[in-house]
């Protein structure tokens, strides 16, 4: 026997959520899901989540299970048992609804600013336009995407900052600015590079861990990243940040953290380094670690990777 | 009141492929009750089909000829035609709007074999075609962002009609339970499929007759309701699909005694015959002792494959396999059973799309169906793998395209919206003020259970009067059954409810027009009437709606250049 302890909210009723806990017997592979649906038909109707294809395609069942944004459908429930206990949860950084159920409106608004759709270099022509397999490859794994908003729901710096394009939106940025038949890239990775967009990212990766799919979204960043300084799109402070990571590491093999901000805002733009101030702040209030202050050593892969694709 | 001169109800293929249609121009509405990049159509993974001959020369002839005899020549072949002559167009269309497709090393979209089709015609983008398409047209929709109004997670109650005209849908919003009245000079239906009446199914918890029963309730006739889609591939017990991908890629089909068994059904096609003669393959192997330790299952074996190609071409699949079973098909072969896949019936249209009343072909005026939940007929008896993504995306097009001529012309109607909201209302009322003890979860699973065992890939009349009378019983205990939730907010237990009292009378449906057709043709397969019967049956099924009961009538088949000779593979 089980115990899912259930974060219950259902304002009709009660203004505050609270924890409900149901007592069920795992059939052998069943999944969260399939538990989840047993105890709304057995034991209480009222039950809230979303939920339709049962097979990890459609996107609905993302909930928190044990702290961590999950796909219901896709685990089996058994291996979740921890201490005879299945915590579930809303999805984070979006406003429950009712029990599980979230609204989803900023997370697909976000997807709406990303110009999610082709904008082609000419008219069609007859038949299909060529790419080629390694062309199509570019695109694969971000085309996955299922948009189960698992990313968007731990995503530590949507946590701080609303103004965040956030994982799941940029993923489907990477889809259009990796697409041989696209024309707006240069324009993309611009719009990209602006406040809010993939510098904003601190590379903490969570939303890869996170992702369902092979969509990984800070795979996804690291790419958009990569095409923004290969186009030359320096003039903000992530891409500074990056080519004063490359520099450092250029010259002494290693960071210099303690100048690595001044140096990515820019030495005398005094307004960009006051507005670091309240994230940092606002960071550290959550118990997160500031962005910038703090860099590890993983990151210096990074710089290595972004490095390498410049050839440098 | 809500006003649109379209809405469209549903936002699959079908139902995003006819708005982008209608937005140019036109004040349209999608309303959908999970959001659109939700609907099943993602599930679908194969692929679509139409004979660009990209690495082996195809024709439109050949397409049309594959279709006509894999729907057991139940298909209307001027409605054949069109649709496969319109494919490789539509195919194109989607790659232009962006769709991404796996492509030849020269850069054109690939193709591969499916089953039924005798030449590489399955366009498909990895293992996620429906997917690929579904966000595809999505994208669209937000790029006509003001044009295309959404209604996400709106619920479709009832169609409002006048003698023979359709004025507009009864609706309520899911998240506040708010009912609503949308006025529209034209409606079109693309609700999808209605698996969810059988137990074993590949089909989304959403796919529940909803639109079907809408239409039906409203005096229209529902075609060919007896032919239900068997996919020879569900995962055991649960129904989730291993696409025939699996078998086009050069899956083998294992029985107990480790036999490939297809050899004996069909040895010129093996795996790779038509769906039907598959599944009821399988199913006479289990069902004669052979399966998997005498059990109801048998193997699907991809081993021999290798880890690269499954990988490459069928990674979903490794995956599914990996988290609904535990199971690694590289390195073990999955149990597998068939599985509801497909409605091949649905409302009447014609080939435009418009929705059609009566065997004489007259339409309901500002009323337009397609994909899945229509039935043009294309599919006839039995629809071939990837030629329904197809019919969703050429016929939600159509449509939408008579859809828009038809708005241009015509004008809102007068509605009663106090009365038509109080019906729905009325409902909701009677539903909440339900006191039994009795939790729907047993009246669905019974009916679940039954449609499975008795109206599955084997029928009898026998089998079938059972079935019709055990249904019955469970519509009267339906009413009155255990109701935990009373509240308007999101409340998920009120719309299952709904639903399930629409697949209880889809499922009747079903079962009385199989009885009602004493032979045995494409999906439809009855023991007692083994063979198919030309003479007496060669026709489609209409029922409608009767005073006391069902009325089945029958409308001939459009028959064109081929003639309907045995069905062999
Ligand atoms: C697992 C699987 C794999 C498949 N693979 C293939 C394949 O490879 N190739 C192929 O050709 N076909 C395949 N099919 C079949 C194909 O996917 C479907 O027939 C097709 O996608 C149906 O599209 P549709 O637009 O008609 O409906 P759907 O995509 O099912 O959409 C139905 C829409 O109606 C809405 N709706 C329903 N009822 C209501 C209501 N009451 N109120 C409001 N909205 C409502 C839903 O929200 C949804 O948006 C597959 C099917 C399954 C189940
Ligand atoms: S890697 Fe970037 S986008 Fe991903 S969770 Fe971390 S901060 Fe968010
Ligand atoms: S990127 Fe991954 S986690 Fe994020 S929405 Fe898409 S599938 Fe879900
Ligand atoms: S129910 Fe569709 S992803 Fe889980």
């Amino acid at each position: 026997m089980a115990t899912f302890k259930i974060k219950r909210y259902n304002p009709e009723k009660q203004a505050e959520p609270y924890y409900e806990e149901f007592q069920y017997d795992i059939p052998a592979g069943s999944t969260v899901l399939d538990c989840m649906n047993e105890i709304k038909w057995q034991q209480d109707g009222s039950l809230t989540f979303r939920m339709s294809c049962r097979s990890a395609i459609c996107g609905s069942c993302a909930v928190k299970v044990n702290g961590h944004a999950t796909l219901a459908c896709q685990k089996q429930a058994e291996n979740m048992v921890k201490n005879d206990t299945i915590v579930l949860e809303p999805l984070g950084n979006m406003k429950p609804l009712k029990d599980l159920a979230v609204d989803f409106t900023p997370f697909w608004d976000k997807i709406n600013k990303v110009t999610p759709y082709l904008q082609p270099r000419s008219a069609p022509p007859e038949k299909e336009r060529r790419q080629s397999p390694a062309e199509f490859k570019m695109i694969d794994d971000t085309s996955t995407c299922i948009m189960c908003g698992s990313c968007y729901s731990d995503c530590n710096v949507l946590e701080v900052d609303d103004n965040f394009l956030g994982p799941a939106a940029l993923a489907k940025a990477q889809r259009f600015v990796g697409d041989s038949r696209d024309s707006k890239t240069l324009e993309r990775v611009k719009q990209l590079s602006e406040y809010g967009g993939i510098w904003d990212c601190t590379h903490c990766a969570e939303c890869v861990e996170r992702c369902p799919k092979p969509a990984e979204p800070f795979y996804r960043i690291k790419e958009i990243m990569a095409v923004a300084l290969e186009k030359g799109v320096h003039d903000n402070v992530g891409a500074r940040h990056a080519i004063s990571f490359v520099n450092s590491v250029k010259h002494s093999g290693s960071l210099n953290e303690n100048k690595l901000p001044v140096e990515s805002m820019g030495f005398f733009n005094i307004k960009g380094l006051l507005e670091l101030v309240p994230v940092g702040l606002r960071m550290l209030l959550k118990r997160k670690v500031p962005p910038i202050l703090h860099k590890s050593i993983e990151n210096v892969q990074d710089v290595r990777r972004i490095f390498r694709k410049l050839n440098q | 009141m809500i006003k649109h001169d379209v809405v469209i109800v549903g936002s699959g293929l079908a139902g995003m492929r006819a708005a982008l249609e209608t937005c140019k121009g036109l004040d349209v509405a999608i309303l959908t009750k999970v959001y659109p990049t939700r609907s099943h159509s993602g599930a679908a993974q194969g692929g679509i089909a139409a004979s660009l001959g990209s690495t082996e020369s195809d024709s439109w002839e050949e397409h049309m000829y594959d279709t006509v005899k894999g729907g057991d020549f139940l298909s209307d072949q001027d409605a054949v035609e069109e649709y496969v002559k319109a494919a490789p167009k539509v195919i194109y269309e989607l790659e232009h709007l962006g769709c991404i497709f796996s492509r030849t090393p020269d850069g054109k979209i690939a193709q591969r074999h499916f089953g039924g089709h005798s030449k590489p015609r399955a366009c498909f983008a990895a293992d996620r075609t429906g997917h690929a398409i579904l966000h595809a047209l999505h994208e669209q929709i937000l790029k006509e962002g003001k044009s295309v109004k959404i209604y996400s997670e709106w619920f479709m109650h009832s169609l409002i009609t006048e003698g023979n005209k359709c004025k507009g849908v009864v609706v309520s919003d899911i998240q506040t339970g708010a009912v609503e009245v949308i006025q529209a000079k034209s409606v079109i239906f693309c609700t999808g499929g209605y698996g969810r009446v059988c137990k074993i199914t590949s089909n989304a918890f959403a796919s529940t007759a909803d639109g079907v029963m809408a239409a039906f309730n409203a005096g229209i006739p529902l075609e060919d309701a007896e032919f239900v889609q068997f996919h020879p591939s569900g995962l055991y017990r649960q129904g989730i699909l291993f696409s025939e991908a699996a078998r086009s890629e050069g899956g083998y089909l294992v029985n107990g005694k480790g036999e490939r068994f297809m050899e004996k059904y069909a040895p010129s096609r093996m795996e790779l015959a038509p769906r039907d003669i598959v599944s009821r393959a399988e199913q006479s192997e289990i069902d004669e002792g052979r399966g998997i330790d005498g059990k109801d299952y048998i193997y699907l074996d991809l081993r021999h494959l290798g880890e690269k190609k499954i990988n490459e071409r069928l990674p979903q699949i490794r995956q599914l396999g990996l988290d609904f079973i535990g199971v690694d098909c590289v390195t073990d072969p999955l149990p597998i059973q068939p599985t509801a896949h497909y409605s091949m019936g649905g409302i009447p249209t014609n080939k435009f799309g418009q929705v059609i009343i009566d065997d004489q072909g007259t339409p309901m005026e500002g009323f337009f169906a397609a994909g899945e939940c229509a039935c043009v007929s294309v599919h006839g008896a039995n629809r071939l793998g990837t030629n329904s993504l197809l019919e969703a995306v050429v016929f939600g097009q159509r449509a939408g395209k008579a859809a828009f001529e038809y708005t241009q012309k015509a004008s809102f109607e007068n509605i009663n919206e106090g009365q038509e909201k109080a019906r729905i209302l009325e409902t909701f009322e009677d539903i909440f003020q339900r006191d039994g003890t009795e939790s729907y979860n047993v009246i669905r699973n019974e009916m679940k259970e039954v449609m499975t065992s008795h109206c599955g890939v084997y029928r009898s009349a026998k089998k079938l009067e059972h079935c019709i009378e055990t249904l019955k019983k469970l519509q009267v205990r339906y009413k009155k059954g255990k109701v935990t939730d009373r509240g308007k907010l999101f409340n998920t237990e009120l719309y299952e409810i709904i639903e399930l009292g629409n697949m209880l009378k889809m499922a009747e449906i079903i079962a009385t027009c199989a009885l009602s057709r004493e032979e045995s043709r494409g999906g439809h397969h009855r023991t007692d009437f083994p063979k198919r019967d030309d003479d007496k049956f060669l026709k489609h099924t209409l029922v409608y709606p009767g005073k006391d009961g069902l009325d089945i009538k029958y409308k001939p088949v459009t028959l064109g250049k081929h003639k309907p000779v045995e069905r062999t593979y």
